[in-house]
């Protein structure tokens, strides 16, 4: 391991992976990934691959039409097919409030070019066919909205940050941050120690640890809670191209994965704060029941596994994105809640551009790390599951 | 050109994964079990990797010159053996809410 860096980010997920990337595009040399443990075994290897835009507010909506542009041209630019399909996010609608609030939603995502409609229930039985339309009365369709394999992407993202001279460290632990006098010396890890100026903390449900070893001053409230994914055998190709929402049935989400053919998913069920990721039979049972009240058909489709993991929560369900201003170049990109991998692409671009540049055209001020300093919180991020 | 016949292996039945698939990760430096498993799907298909695993461990010893009790075996998920959605939600028959 080398004992100097311009950069060290901390965490290989999607987000420190993609900072990496975005960093060394921008032309910086000498920057440096560490990971604890391998490679996504974060919250990135455990998601539940979903991209949308449909967000309930500007700075959300517009950073997710960002990053979809982006997602089209990962694969490409990445030189790694990342199985990002536009397939869809359909929302099922039960109650005539729920409507409405889809419909002031639908508005806003227009007007920023998000092509989402309200539809029938007709129209939606068109586009999932096996769907149980009993009791729902209309639907909020976007056909741009998405699904990417997060393994894929997670390599893309780290061969390609290699080739541009990246250093990724695996299973190499950040155990402390020295800093004298507001600036960061050296990152010591597990294998020895980094001399660096500039730090990166990329490691979500983790990152309230790491702003402790550097002592960060301001109150970043990241709080880990777990929550659970399932995943179905293969079935015939086609039938659940969309991601499908059903708020009515506790946060339900579920989808065909695009080139496997299980189904995958999850609801709202959520255990925490807590770092035990220990799968639940609760969730087995419950999830299996949601999903057969959506899917009839799924009732004879076999579950093959559930799985744990984090989502790293803030009060607002947003993220923490940007720099620390008590700590000469100490960065955090924290806390994406159920939204992080979805977001990668634009706020890796975002924050790349912010600290080589020292701007963005994109909305980084609402993830302002500050805000909950001053208790000034955004609106609840649409967040599911 | 004749086909490699690594490429017609097939190491995990569930996913239709060759041995030439796991082979070349190898040879591209990916030697840690559980990024394989990510990249190719091994040990996440319905038999929950009761014959590949073993297969697996055995070319990444054999390529990577470890030793396989080494190499640590990936976590097991439930349900052991796959369950049908309708039986765990209890409502095969009749639709209790709950
Ligand atoms: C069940 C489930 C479903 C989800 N569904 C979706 C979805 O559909 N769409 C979506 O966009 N998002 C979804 N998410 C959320 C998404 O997974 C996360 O927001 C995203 O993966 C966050 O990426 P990250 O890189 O910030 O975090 P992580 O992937 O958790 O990466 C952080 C990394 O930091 C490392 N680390 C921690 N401490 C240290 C240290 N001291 N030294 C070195 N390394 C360290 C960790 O090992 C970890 O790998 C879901 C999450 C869960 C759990």
């Amino acid at each position: 391991m080398r004992s100097e860096a311009k950069t060290v980010i901390i965490g290989g997920g999607i987000i420190g992976l993609s900072i990496a990337y975005n960093l060394a595009k921008l032309g910086e040399s000498d920057v440096v990934v560490l990971e604890k443990g391998y490679l996504g075994n974060g919250s990135t290897f455990r998601c539940g691959t979903g991209i949308r835009q449909q967000f309930n507010d500007e700075a959300n909506i517009r950073m997710m039409k960002r990053s979809v542009e982006l997602w089209k041209g990962l694969s490409e630019e990445l030189g790694m097919d990342v199985e990002f399909t536009q397939s869809g996010y359909l929302f099922l609608i039960y109650e005539k409030d729920e409507l409405e609030a889809f419909k002031n939603n639908v508005r806003l995502q227009n007007r920023f070019g998000v092509p989402s409609r309200i539809i029938t229930p007709e129209e939606a039985k068109e586009i999932v066919p096996p769907l149980n339309t009993n009791g729902v009365i209309a639907a909020a369709w976007n056909h741009t909205d998405g699904k990417a394999n997060p393994f894929k992407a997670v390599f893309a993202y780290a061969e390609a940050a290699k080739r541009l001279g990246v250093e990724i460290y695996e299973y190499t632990e950040a155990k402390d941050i020295r800093v004298e006098e507001g600036k960061i010396k050296t990152v010591v890890t597990n294998r020895g120690e980094i001399k660096t100026g500039r730090v990166i903390n990329a490691a979500n449900a983790w990152a309230p640890l790491i702003n402790k070893m550097a002592g960060v001053p301001i109150k970043i409230p990241i709080e880990p809670y777990k929550h659970q994914g399932v995943k179905t055998e293969p079935i015939k190709p086609g039938q659940i191209e969309p991601m499908v929402i059903s708020f009515k049935h506790g946060g339900v989400y579920l989808t065909q994965e695009a080139y496997q053919g299980g189904v995958i998913g999850g609801y709202g069920l959520k255990y925490g704060p807590t770092y035990d990721i220990t799968p639940t039979y609760e969730f087995l049972r419950g999830v299996s029941y949601r999903f057969s009240q959506i899917i009839p058909a799924l009732k004879y489709v076999n579950v093959i596994r559930i799985w744990g993991g984090f989502y790293a929560e803030t009060p607002d369900h947003n993220a923490a994105i940007g720099r620390i201003n008590e700590i000469d170049e100490f960065y955090i990109a924290a806390g994406f809640s159920g939204h992080g991998f979805m977001l990668a692409p634009a706020v890796a671009e975002a924050l790349a551009e912010f600290i080589v540049d020292g701007k963005t055209d994109k909305p980084l001020d609402f993830y302002d790390p500050y805000r909950f300093e001053r208790g000034e919180l955004r609106g609840q991020a649409l967040q599911m599951g | 050109m004749t086909e490699d016949p690594k490429g017609k292996i097939i190491i995990c039945r569930c996913n239709d994964v060759t041995l030439k698939e796991i082979e070349d990760l190898i040879e591209g430096g990916i030697t840690d079990i559980e990024e394989i498993k990510r990249l190719t799907r091994i040990g996440m298909g319905p038999c929950q990797g009761r014959t590949c695993i073993p297969l697996v461990i055995s070319i990444i010893a054999r390529k990577a010159g470890k030793k396989p009790g080494e190499i640590p075996v990936p976590a097991t998920r439930v349900p052991v053996r796959p369950v049908m959605m309708g039986v765990l939600a209890g409502e095969m028959g009749d639709d209790d809410e709950e």
